[in-house]
């Protein structure tokens, strides 16, 4: 962590250049690029695999999983050039007097950073210490150094992993990684439609509500305490809170009819939903608790899947069906203001980035029976309404949902009638699936 | 004075004479002419029966009470003999007629009452009991068009029907639940199938059902009744469900 003053500059050096040539490259080429580091030129980063120190039974086991979780990590953070395990060293330097600098840089790694470090499982611990070296600074080369000491359990080296590749992240792409995040979706792999939790990269699948009937968009509370939801049974569609440190529901009020597409204020202190109580469903906001209801939207047709601007609270994007099929439009927060985002076609599902600059949502650009294309993702500017298709020709996408750092947007993807969730980069490259059981649907990525 | 308790026998009888047989009448009528002849012989036999009251409920009893004179031998149908002169609880299930013969020396006579045992229950039971199969047969789904929510014609001939059966029974109370065929976003498929919900209920208050016994959700794209990919089928997944709202 330590860093001398002649390092720090060099860091803002480094910095400075990759967001300098983020920033150009985006008004030359693509602006989407904007803020995420996606496509300025990429780190030429190795990742050693961490030595084995000590000779707990349950070591060798950590230490692969370790292994592969930080490479793993640092590859979908997508502002890597990664140096291949099988272009690497066959070394495994614990220490920083361990490691030989000009092995990394040389051909055929040609590593720019090179992180590396030790494991161990002892009395029950698992302690890590991990470093990441600047491989062309042979005067002061350390970038990092962490340690980590966690109680031992089958998940403790992903979590370290996890952690330590955010940490890197953070250094070297400037915004805070997003290992240590969470996706919520709704899997129907116990019999019924429920909602589950996993970990960024599609470890760690499990069940988060039991409630027997069919359960829509969850939606995380932007301090991860609370996940909204929608329950849909013969009584009728309500919004329903899970609470995530309770492990048990908590009250909301619930009302005759339908409401559903709950949406959280990034305050967590509005939840913005669509509701049928006063016969069309419109947008309306009520308190976290329920109360305060008051309506935002007044105008025949559907409106529904309301979110908040993330970054100010105060603007909504949503879907509405006032002039026949269903387009993206932004308001502020109060009803007034509302622009028209999308020019036709079905478009539905926006998610608005953590900046605040873009929108990510479904489109289906020539919608009918017959027509050409599909329904896909595209990302739109705000202030300019400009788009870019993020997915093609890849079966049905739809509810796309940003990474807390926005260099990433999963999504669903449906093909002959399954469902799965998918991760890619925003720029739509990098595309992997994260789930490959039963039908999942309607992800949402947590806030951090 | 046989000739006097004669003719005051007949006289009453004359009084009651919605129970009289025709035979009856007919000596009646026949006796006056030639009075001496008859009196000579053994008189003829009469008969009276009543029931009270003349109509029940199935479980309830009515009592038969019955007079004769000039007879010996007095039988009901049904239940046999009987003394010339009484009364006996019944309680039939069904409708009856009791036939009473009174014999004696002057002939045989008969007289009838009839008991009308009314079944009025199972009318009313009969609407309780509506079952959901019975109401699905009954009241039809409506259908609706790509992407919308309005009344087609021909899903408003739909609603006429529908609504003659729901007012037939009053008591049903209506579940009218939207659907959307497997395109579009699972969110939005929730509002328009809400919509197409509020679309029916309009049309059946309109058609005159009282909107207090309407229910109204939307099950979206969550629920289909089909699953293949083709129009046939998406046109079947774009409708508005009736139940029995229970």
């Amino acid at each position: 962590m330590e860093a001398s003053p002649n390092r720090c500059r060099k860091q803002a050096a480094l910095l400075f250049s990759i967001l300098f040539l983020a920033t150009t490259l985006a008004r030359a080429q693509d602006w989407v690029h904007t803020g995420t580091n996606l496509g300025a030129p990429k780190i030429r980063l190795a990742a050693a695999d961490f030595k084995m120190v000590g000779n707990d039974a349950a070591l060798s086991t950590a230490q692969l999983t370790f292994n592969q979780v930080l490479y793993a990590d640092l590859t979908n953070a997508g502002i890597f050039d990664m140096v291949s395990k099988s272009l690497a060293p066959a070394v495994m330097p614990g220490s920083p007097q361990e490691i030989n600098l000009s092995q990394w840089r040389s051909p055929p790694a040609n590593a720019a950073m090179v992180a590396f470090g030790a494991i161990n499982v002892q009395n029950g611990r698992e302690i890590v210490y991990g470093w990441l070296f600047d491989a062309k600074n042979t005067q002061s080369p350390q970038v990092l150094g962490q340690q980590y000491n966690e109680a031992a359990t089958p998940d403790t080296a992903r979590h370290i992993a996890h952690e330590f590749a955010d940490a890197i992240i953070a250094r070297l792409g400037g915004i805070p990684g997003i290992a240590e995040s969470k996706i919520y979706y709704i899997s129907d792999r116990s019999g019924n439609k429920e909602v589950w939790e996993m970990d960024y990269d599609g470890a760690n699948q499990h069940q988060v509500t039991h409630v027997s009937s069919i359960c829509l968009s969850p939606r995380i509370s932007p301090d991860g305490g609370r996940l909204a939801f929608d329950e849909l049974n013969s009584h009728g569609s309500n919004i329903r809170i899970y609470s995530m440190s309770l492990h048990r529901m908590v009250s909301f009020p619930i009302h005759d009819g339908t409401d559903f597409s709950p949406a959280w204020a990034p305050d967590g202190n509005n939840l913005a939903f669509s509701s049928s109580r006063s016969g069309d469903p419109e947008i309306w906001i009520s308190s976290a608790s329920g109360f305060g209801l008051r309506r935002v939207t007044a105008y025949r047709g559907p409106d529904v899947s309301p979110v908040f601007n993330p970054k100010t609270g105060t603007q909504i994007a949503w879907i509405s069906g006032r002039t026949g099929l269903p387009q993206v439009y932004i308001m502020e927060s109060d009803g007034t203001n509302v622009q028209r985002m999308t020019d036709g076609g079905y478009a539905t599902s926006p998610a608005w980035s953590p900046n605040g600059q873009f929108l990510a949502f479904a489109w289906a650009r020539n919608y009918g029976p017959g027509a050409p294309g599909g329904q896909d993702i595209y990302v739109m500017d705000i202030a300019s309404h400009r788009w870019i298709q993020l997915t093609h020709d890849i079966g049905r996408t739809d509810f796309p949902s940003w990474s807390p750092d926005g260099r990433h947007i999963i999504f669903q993807r449906t093909v002959g009638g399954h469902s799965e969730i998918w991760t890619m980069l925003a720029d739509g490259t990098g595309q992997q699936a994260l789930t490959k059981v039963g039908n999942s649907r309607m992800p949402n990525w947590s806030w951090k | 004075m046989k000739n006097y308790k004669k003719n005051s026998a007949l006289a009453s009888a004359a009084l009651v004479a919605f129970l009289i047989t025709t035979g009856c009448h007919h000596k009646e009528a026949a006796a006056p002419p030639p009075p001496p002849p008859p009196a000579e012989t053994a008189p003829a036999p009469t008969a009276n029966i009543t029931v009270t009251p003349n109509s029940i409920a199935p479980g309830q009893s009515a009592v038969l009470n019955w007079t004769t004179t000039n007879a010996t031998d007095v039988s009901i149908d049904g239940i046999g003999a009987v003394e010339t002169s009484g009364t006996k609880t019944v309680s039939p299930t069904e409708t009856a007629t009791y036939h009473l013969v009174a014999r004696g020396d002057g002939g045989s006579t008969d007289a009838t009452a009839t008991l009308t045992v009314t079944q009025p229950p199972p009318p009313p039971a009969a609407p309780q009991q509506l079952t959901e199969a019975e109401f699905e047969q009954n009241v039809k789904p409506i259908f609706f068009d790509y992407d919308a929510y309005s009344v087609r014609p021909d899903a408003q001939a739909v609603i006429s029907q529908d609504a003659s059966f729901l007012q037939s029974h009053p008591d049903a109370k209506i579940l009218i639940a939207g659907y959307c065929d497997d395109r579009g976003s699972s969110e939005y498929n929730l509002a328009l199938g809400q919509n197409r919900a509020n679309a029916a209920k309009t049309a059946l208050t309109q058609a005159g059902i009282d909107a207090s016994r309407i229910r109204t959700i939307s099950y979206g794209k969550e629920k289909q009744f089909c699953t293949e990919q083709n129009e046939s089928c998406w046109q079947q997944n774009r409708r508005a469900q009736f139940s029995l709202d229970q």
